[in-house]
C-alpha cells in the first residue's frame, strides 16, 4: 500500500499543480494573469508527459561510448560497413548496455513546448489589442463594456424605428 | 517507504525539493495581484520545472524549457505588460468558488483515474515498452548520432517539426498582423488624446 501510493505520489503532485493552473485561468479576470495560469498548466501537462517516460535507474537518452562502439568498431564513419553489419544480421537493433528513459516523451513534449509559446505570445498579441479597444483587460469590465455598447446600439434602432413610424 | 533509505535518496529528495518549489510559486502567483511580480513567478516557475526535467532524465526538454519558457516567454510576457496594465484588479470573494468547485471536482476524478496508471519509472509499463524504446535500440544503426531525441526529432518525426515550425511561424505572422509594425504608437498618441474619463482604471500604463 505504502509502495502503490509513493509511485503515485508523483503523478498526484503534478495533478495539484495543474488544477493549481486551471483555477488561475479561470478565476482570474486579469487577461495576462489568466495566459500565465495556462501556461502553467501547460508545463505541468509536459511534465507529467515527461514523467511517465521515466524508467527507474535509468539515464538520460543520448547513448554512451559502449551503446554506439561495439557494433561497427570506429563508430558511424564508415557507413557501408554499418550496412554490411545490418545485412549480416538481418535486423538493425542493438542491444544496449545501459538503461535509458524513454526518448518519445521528450520530443513530443519539445514540439509542445514551442508551440505554447507561439500561442502564448498570439494571446499576449489579442490582449494588446483588446487593450487599445476597450482601455482595460479585465474580463469582467470588457463585458460590461461590450454590454453598454449592444444596450446602446438596441435603445438607437428603437429610436430610429419610432422616428420612421412617426 | 523502503526506496527513502536507499542510493534513490538523493534524487528522490530532490524531486520533492522541485515539487514543492514549484507548489509555492504556483500559489503565489494565484494570490498575487502585481502583475510584473507574477510574470517574474512564472519565469520562475519555468526555471524550476526546467530542473526537474532534467532530474526525470528529460535534459533536452530541460533547456529547451529554460531557453524558450523560462527566457522568450517572460520576454514576451514583459512586453506585454508594459503595453497593457501593471496590477491585476482584486476578484471578488464570491467567484472565487465556482472556479474552486470545478477544479476540485477535477482533481478528483484525475487521481481516481491515476490509480490504473504504472507507477512512476516503471520499466514495463507501456509507454515505455512501445515505439519509444525502440527508437533506442534502431537508432545508431539508422543515425548515428548519440542524442537520441535529437535525431526522433529531426528524422524520425520529421514532419512532425515541420508542422511545428509552420505553426510558430503562422503565429508570428498573426502576431505581426495584429500588433502591425509602428503604427501602435501612432494610434497611442491619439487614443491618449481623446482618453475616455473613467474607463482607464485598470490600463494606466502609457
Amino acid at each position: 500500500m505504502v509502495e502503490f501510493i509513493l509511485e503515485r505520489a508523483g503523478y498526484w503532485a503534478i495533478i495539484g499543480l495543474m488544477m493549481i493552473g486551471l483555477y488561475i485561468a479561470f478565476s482570474a479576470e486579469n487577461l495576462i494573469k489568466r495566459l500565465v495560469g495556462l501556461s502553467i498548466f501547460q508545463t505541468t501537462i509536459c511534465l507529467f508527459y515527461v514523467s511517465l517516460g521515466k524508467v527507474e535507474g535509468g539515464t538520460a537518452p543520448i547513448l554512451l561510448p559502449d551503446d554506439m562502439g561495439d557494433a561497427h568498431g570506429a563508430g558511424h564513419a564508415a557507413a557501408s560497413g554499418a550496412d554490411a553489419l545490418v545485412a549480416a544480421s538481418g535486423e538493425r537493433f542493438a542491444d544496449l548496455h545501459h538503461i535509458y528513459s524513454n526518448p518519445l516523451p521528450h520530443v513530443l513534449m519539445l514540439t509542445a513546448i514551442v508551440v505554447g509559446v507561439a500561442t502564448l505570445s498570439l494571446g499576449l498579441a489579442l490582449i494588446v489589442r483588446i487593450r487599445e479597444a476597450y482601455g482595460t483587460i479585465e474580463a469582467d469590465e470588457v463585458r460590461d463594456i461590450d454590454m453598454q455598447t449592444a444596450l446602446a446600439q438596441e435603445l438607437e434602432v428603437e429610436k430610429d424605428t419610432k422616428e420612421v413610424s412617426a | 517507504m523502503r526506496e527513502l533509505f536507499t542510493a534513490d535518496a538523493g534524487p528522490a529528495l530532490i524531486n520533492i525539493t522541485l515539487l514543492a518549489i514549484l507548489f509555492i510559486v504556483a500559489i503565489a502567483i494565484a494570490r498575487l495581484r502585481s502583475l510584473f511580480a507574477i510574470v517574474m513567478l512564472s519565469g520562475v516557475y519555468s526555471l524550476v520545472s526546467a530542473a526537474w526535467y532534467i532530474a526525470v532524465d528529460a535534459v533536452d526538454v530541460g533547456y529547451t524549457e529554460a531557453a524558450v519558457g523560462a527566457g522568450m516567454s517572460t520576454a514576451v510576457l514583459l512586453g506585454a505588460m508594459l503595453l497593457t496594465a501593471r496590477t491585476a484588479k482584486p476578484e471578488k470573494p464570491l467567484k472565487r468558488l465556482g472556479p474552486f468547485i470545478i477544479c476540485g471536482a477535477t482533481a478528483v476524478m484525475l487521481i481516481y483515474a491515476s490509480v490504473d496508471l504504472p507507477g512512476l519509472g516503471d520499466p514495463n509499463s507501456p509507454a515505455n515498452t512501445g515505439a519509444g524504446m525502440t527508437y533506442m535500440h534502431v537508432n545508431w544503426y539508422d543515425m548515428g548520432i548519440p542524442n537520441v531525441v535529437t535525431s526522433v526529432l529531426a528524422s524520425y518525426r520529421g514532419f512532425d517539426t515541420m508542422g511545428e515550425t509552420v505553426v510558430v511561424f503562422v503565429a508570428g505572422l498573426a502576431v505581426a498582423m495584429l500588433l502591425g509594425f509602428g503604427e501602435r504608437s501612432l494610434a497611442e498618441t491619439l487614443r491618449s488624446n481623446k482618453k475616455k474619463g473613467g474607463k482607464g482604471k485598470g490600463g494606466d500604463a502609457s
